[in-house]
């Protein structure tokens, strides 16, 4: 048959477009002005898409918890996370981390868990948000 | 007077960075005229190192490294790389972690096939129904995402099991996606097989004939195409597929005789979609209950496989035919050798008889139509009369959309 996929295009023209329009309905002009403008409150960010229950974002690390045992440092397949020997503690830099979790199963007192959060770029590796210590 | 040499064929090298095969490979053609009469393919230009890289590691991190290997095979390179540990340690995986493993196989072998239709129907300039299996496609990747937690790097696989279970909870919701996937499984079959614009850029073109087939040792949907039946889940009868109720896909089930063209590369794919549905649905009735790992403490396992001596091999079916892992330990932490062998190494020598005898503007269909796992891009550099000239992808895309105009009017 020829055409075929003409009815369903025009069935397409009438639904809404799929995109979730993250962060902003439309492309604003100047990206820092928006960004300021939703950190003082005057303008609002689009949501993004939740996540689904069992996400594996941002590592976030219990200190107190932790025993430094150093099984996570072991397992992590890209090298992210440092030991602090006088502190006996863990550092992990989100730059390398390749969020397989593993480090979350191989703990031994569960201080290690994965959050929700997923917007984590940066223009420098070495930034605050991106070491979790 | 200087003697003019008259040639009748030209050389055409296309690559080693490339149009629509989306890999570094390298081509040289020799045309007559559109014709392309032989055709020579160059391997090799993407070396990683990923092999050694892993040969650095343990092999828990390497579970990891080897989802990398392939953004969209990024189940089966692990999973096959554990099944290669399993064999040389000798562990049993649990009955329901079997079982568990075939869900999340055949789950990425419908991302996989659908991405693949949407490929092929852009390199033909019908860009429409590119968007609506990637809207289908979309579907399974949600899926994917709430069984493993995200959508690409899955990071499901455990050596003696699987990291996440499925509980009852969930069912609903990956029956709901089932359902959606069958319920658009017609419009898409119409589309794909019926549509005039997809019969004739399909229909004889890129013919394998099954001796070819068996000759060159394809593997995978582009061998099954031609006839052959090969299916390491059947032959091999790994995970659970031993217990579950499928048969070969060739595309003489839907049409009665094999061509071994890209149409039939078509059939048999969209073909394997509603067999990998059918097969979920197995799983989900037919599994036990169970433990999901056979070794929960990681550091136990870790133990275990430093003092392992042997060596392994993991074959499994990828959604584009077969991969093998092979693996050696010598008591220590990381392996003394690891070896992957990717189902499109088998499916590039195939592309010489499929190409020879066709036109310029079927190179991204034909080349396409064996699912090329590779990494990107390209340009091809035209010599013609002591004159160079280029040849870039969108060149080639625009020629192909061409050729399906010509052949509308």
């Amino acid at each position: 048959m020829r055409l075929s996929m003409l009815p369903q295009v025009f069935v397409q023209m009438f639904k809404k477009p799929f995109t979730n329009k993250f962060p902003a309905k439309y492309t604003p002009s100047s990206t820092t002005r928006f960004l300021e403008n939703v950190q003082n409150g005057k303008t609002k960010i689009n949501p993004p898409v939740e996540t689904p229950p069992g996400f594996r974002g941002k590592i976030q690390y219990d200190r107190e918890k932790c025993i430094g045992c150093q099984l996570c440092i072991k397992v992590c397949p890209s090298g992210a996370i440092e030991f602090k020997p006088e502190e006996k503690k863990i550092k992990i830099f989100l730059a390398r981390c390749t969020f397989c979790s593993q480090c979350n199963d191989v703990c031994p007192v569960n201080c290690l868990s994965m959050s929700n959060e997923f917007l984590l770029a940066d223009t420098d590796k070495y930034s605050k948000s991106l070491i979790v210590e | 007077m200087k003697q003019q040499i008259t040639k009748t064929t030209y050389q055409l090298p296309i690559g080693p960075i490339h149009p629509a095969l989306k890999e570094p490979v390298m081509f040289e053609f020799e045309i007559e005229g559109e014709r392309i009469i032989d055709v020579n393919v160059a391997l090799g230009h993407v070396h990683r190192g990923i092999e050694w890289a892993g040969m650095q590691r343990n092999p828990i991190q390497i579970l990891y490294l080897a989802e990398r290997i392939c953004g969209i095979c990024s189940y089966c390179h692990p999973m096959s790389f554990a099944l290669a540990v399993e064999r040389a340690a000798g562990i049993e995986v649990p009955e329901r972690a079997q079982y568990l493993r075939v869900i999340q196989g055949e789950l990425e072998r419908i991302c996989s096939h659908m991405l693949w239709a949407g490929v092929a129907a852009h390199e033909i300039g019908f860009d429409s129904v590119l968007f609506l299996t990637w809207q289908m496609r979309e579907k399974g990747l949600d899926l994917t995402e709430y069984l493993t937690g995200n959508r690409v790097t899955k990071g499901i696989t455990m050596i003696g099991g699987v990291r996440r279970d499925i509980t009852n909870d969930m069912h609903p919701k990956i029956k709901e996606a089932l359902q959606y996937f069958k319920d658009n499984f017609e419009k898409l079959r119409h589309i794909f097989l019926d549509d005039k614009t997809f019969k004739m850029r399909s229909q004889n073109c890129g013919v394998l004939t099954k001796e070819d087939a068996l000759k060159l040792c394809a593997v995978g949907p582009t061998t099954r195409a031609s006839g052959v039946k090969k299916d390491v889940r059947l032959d091999q009868g790994y995970f659970a597929y031993g217990d579950l109720d499928f048969d070969y896909v060739t595309p003489d089930v839907l049409t009665g005789e094999v061509h071994g063209d890209v149409y039939d590369r078509i059939i048999v794919r969209l073909l394997e979609v509603k067999q990998s549905i059918d097969l979920i649905e197995q799983c989900l009735n037919l599994m036990p209950s169970g433990e999901i790992i056979s070794e929960p403490k990681i550091p136990k396992l870790l133990a275990i496989l430093k003092k392992l001596n042997g060596e392994g091999i993991g074959r499994m079916e990828a959604p584009r035919g077969e991969v093998i892992h092979y693996v050696k330990f010598t008591g220590q932490d990381s392996p003394y050798s690891w070896k992957v062998r990717a189902p499109t190494y088998s499916n590039v020598l195939p592309w010489i008889p499929m190409l020879k005898g066709g036109q310029i503007a079927d190179i991204p269909i034909v080349a396409a139509s064996t699912d090329p796992c590779m990494s990107c891009t390209n340009r091809v550099a035209v010599v013609h009369n002591d004159k160079r000239y280029e040849l870039d992808k969108e060149e080639l895309h625009r020629m192909s959309i061409e050729k399906t105009r010509r052949l509308m009017t």
